[in-house]
């Protein structure tokens, strides 16, 4: 199929400001013209009644290829990113061997271009080996694909060391995403630390222990006049500080997992493995602090943190369990969530995971502009359906939406004009 | 009658009802163990595996001594000397052992919640905790109830006061629970360092100063003070200055009224947090808690395997990869 026209949705286009029941004619993998009854093309989709916005981009997930390829590759990711709708993902460069050298960058691009479904832009390493000491070439890593560099699942714990990061990325105006933990604050700590720790006894994760490495990077990114942006806040005490930031005019921008605005720590009660991450799910007042972060404008981005784990590091009880739940295939229902309770209108919402994270990264990405790349997600916002780890596209099943219902479902995603993702299917 | 139950997890899943009536079953257990023939026919033909991926004394032999005083088939594996040093994981031991088809699985293990992880794959098996983590230790708490019982004729509208490491604590926290149902209250004694986020909301009173927590206690009830764990995780900085601060000495105990018991889960460290003359003294009943323990597991282990017949055990994942073979429409 080389002509599609994706007929009577309400398209929705953030970065054109566009919010109309129209039609979308895609002509050679570009959106050539949007408007009333538009004809010419040789393949219809009917639209009406769902959502039609430019394919979604998830700024942070962990595809685990090369190393880990048991819990999800190149090609098992990239169909769970379809399946929710994602069309360009940023992956982290915590995999075997790192993401800090060009070779291995060029080599996974490369691989995403193979399996064809989903664009790829990894995130470089900050530091070799992610070992917090010494600096990658970040020019040579950019010139290879990478869109920014991070150590995440491990913070630049050293002040020194991220000083430096902050001051050689912005010469060069790269931006710098910081996982923040203060290990020493977090040693041991499985989930938040609070009542819900303290009652099944198992040692706690202060939500202090990023709320005060949030504190000391923004003092950095003053000093040096970097651009920074703090990976899956979690907590009240460190959206208040990007808020402060911000309103200094500091380039400093954040994102929020859904997990952390849909869920809380009273999730890991039983025991629940599928409900550890780092940072872990916080109390009811951080949830709403990130939900008024996102309302305010504090948090501009909404990614996964899409974290794919076997089994066999999941069922082992609950402070042995490995950190990170997959969140590609949930993202967009788990999220619609904000629209349906009048957080965000729908706009706004999907800008936070379109044309918002584009324009960080610079990405040719996230609107539906003519012209460019038709990469489309269309969702039905109101149809309702129960999540089954089993049927999940991903290779891991560590999920704590497992057996609910959830609200909104992609129907349909293309990707340069190219249905890579059907529900009927 | 108390509702019977398959397994014992912790004091969270236990009714008051449950929990006086396993403390009157373990009351009438102690005779038992003073007769010259210290044997009941009532677990004949039972099976009880004691796993025990933690160093202890007194908890595996009380449960093995009690076992074996009802003519129960015990055995008592450590982890020293299980296939957890081969790499076995905790899920394919518990496995493994509940296809021997016992009828108990008693396990320790340093995982918070390693029971009820265990228990989901093995839904035919009854499994008691004998400490998980930092998370419960209901049958000690249980043996506590059953001095007291004896000792101070019971425990409702009693103060125990708890000193020491109440963070690591499970025995702590399993009282805490208890308290909430038995109508006792619980004062805990400890310097921040030792207490976990947030306890004040679980119904305690927090004190920092161990004399002040002392009028009014009919109960101080003394943790283990691991030595290694003292100043390692800079938790105190010597155990001079912690038996200074919160150990129990004579001068101490003085401050207590008459009739408040001494008490210690054991094992006890003479000197810091427990003073010899204290310990051995007429007001400590550590030895009667011993005796009790039995006395207790035996109610516990009656209790579990109850008069049915156990189905044949299987484990969850066997089960489910059954089910989707039959679905294929293959044959076993």
């Amino acid at each position: 199929m080389t002509d599609i026209l994706i007929r009577g949705g309400r398209v929705v286009d953030p970065a054109n400001e566009r919010d109309e029941i129209a039609d979308v004619l895609v002509i050679d993998g570009k959106i050539a013209a949007i408007g009333e009854a538009l004809n010419g093309a040789s393949n219809t989709i009917d639209a009406t009644g769902q959502v039609v916005c430019p394919g979604l981009i998830d700024m942070h997930v962990h595809l685990r290829e090369p190393g880990q390829e048991w819990k999800e590759d190149i090609e098992s990711g990239s169909r769970a990113a379809v399946a929710g709708g994602v069309t360009s993902m940023c992956c982290m460069p915590n995999t075997m061997p790192r993401l800090d050298h060009a070779g291995v960058i060029r080599q996974i691009i490369e691989r995403a271009n193979q399996v064809g479904l989903c664009h790829l832009h990894p995130i470089g390493a900050v530091t070799k080996n992610l070992d917090g000491k010494e600096l990658t070439e970040m020019r040579e890593l950019a010139r290879a694909g990478a869109v920014a560099f991070s150590d995440d699942g491990m913070p630049v714990w050293h002040g020194g060391v991220m000083r430096k990061a902050l001051e050689y990325a912005s010469s060069f105006d790269f931006l710098l995403i910081q996982h923040a933990e203060d290990l020493q604050l977090t040693e041991g700590g499985c989930i938040n630390e609070g009542r819900i720790s303290t009652q099944l006894g198992v040692d706690g994760m202060p939500s202090e222990g990023e709320d005060d490495m949030v504190a000391r990077d923004i003092m950095l990114t003053r000093l040096v006049d970097a651009r920074y942006h703090v990976a899956h806040v979690s907590c009240k005490g460190s959206v208040e500080l990007v808020r402060q930031a911000k309103s200094e005019g500091l380039k400093v921008s954040t994102e929020a997992a859904p997990h952390h605005f849909a869920l809380t720590e009273e999730e890991v009660l039983g025991f629940n493995a599928d409900a550890k991450m780092s940072p872990p799910l916080r109390t009811e007042a951080d949830r709403l602090a990130v939900i008024e972060g996102l309302r305010d404008g504090t948090i501009e981005v909404i990614a996964t943190d899409h974290a794919p784990h076997h089994e066999d590091d999941k069922r082992c009880g609950l402070s042995c369990a490995a950190f990170g739940i997959v969140g590609l295939e949930t993202m967009l229902p788990v999220s619609l969530a904000l629209v349906r309770d009048g957080v965000l209108s729908l706009p706004d919402l999907i800008a936070k995971m379109t044309c918002n994270p584009a324009q960080l990264l610079n990405l040719n990405a996230g609107t539906l502009s003519e012209g460019e790349a038709a990469d489309i997600c269309i969702f039905d916002a109101d149809a309702k359906w129960t999540l089954d780890r089993n049927k999940l596209f991903s290779k891991s099943k560590n999920t704590p939406w497992h057996g609910r219902e959830l609200t909104g479902r992609v129907t349909y995603t293309l990707k340069s004009g190219r249905i890579v993702f059907d529900h009927h299917a | 009658m108390s509702a019977p139950f398959q397994h014992l997890f912790g004091i969270a899943q236990l009714s008051r009802e449950q929990i006086e009536h396993l403390v009157q079953l373990g009351e009438s257990f102690i005779e038992l163990s003073r007769r010259p023939v210290k044997k009941a026919p009532t677990l004949r033909g039972k099976t009880v595996i004691n796993l025990f991926f933690e160093n202890s004394t007194r908890t595996r032999t009380s449960f093995e001594i009690a076992g074996k005083r009802l003519s129960a088939d015990v055995i008592n594996i450590s982890a020293s000397t299980s296939a957890t040093k081969k790499g076995e994981t905790l899920l394919d031991t518990g496995e493994t052992l509940a296809a021997m088809q016992p009828h108990v699985l008693v396990i320790r293990h340093s995982i918070s919640g390693a029971c009820e992880f265990l228990a989901d794959f093995l839904p035919d098996t009854s499994i008691v905790n004998a400490g998980d983590g930092a998370h419960e230790h209901p049958t000690q708490v249980l043996t506590d109830l059953l001095t007291l019982q004896t000792k101070a004729g019971g425990v409702s509208g009693k103060t125990m006061t708890i000193v020491g490491d109440i963070a690591h604590s499970r025995v702590a926290r399993s009282h805490l629970l208890a308290a909430k149902k038995l109508d006792y209250k619980v004062r805990l004694v400890a310097p921040k360092t030792l207490l976990p986020r947030g306890i004040e909301q679980f119904g305690c009173e927090v004190f920092h100063n161990f004399d002040a927590a002392i009028p009014g206690s009919d109960v101080l009830y003394m943790l283990r003070m691991q030595s290694e764990r003292l100043t390692s995780n800079c938790c105190f900085p010597s155990i001079r200055e912690y038996h200074e601060a919160y150990g129990l000495n004579a001068a101490r105990l003085a401050k207590a009224g008459d009739d408040c018991l001494v008490m210690h889960p054991g094992p006890m460290n003479r000197g810091v947090e427990i003073a010899s003359e204290v310990a051995d003294s007429a007001r400590s009943h550590i030895l009667d808690q011993v005796e009790h323990g039995v006395a207790i597991r035996m109610a516990v282990l009656t209790e579990l395997c109850g008069s049915s017949p156990q189905p044949q055990a299987r484990s969850k994942r066997r089960k489910q990869a059954e089910a989707a073979m039959q679905a294929q429409g293959k044959l076993l």
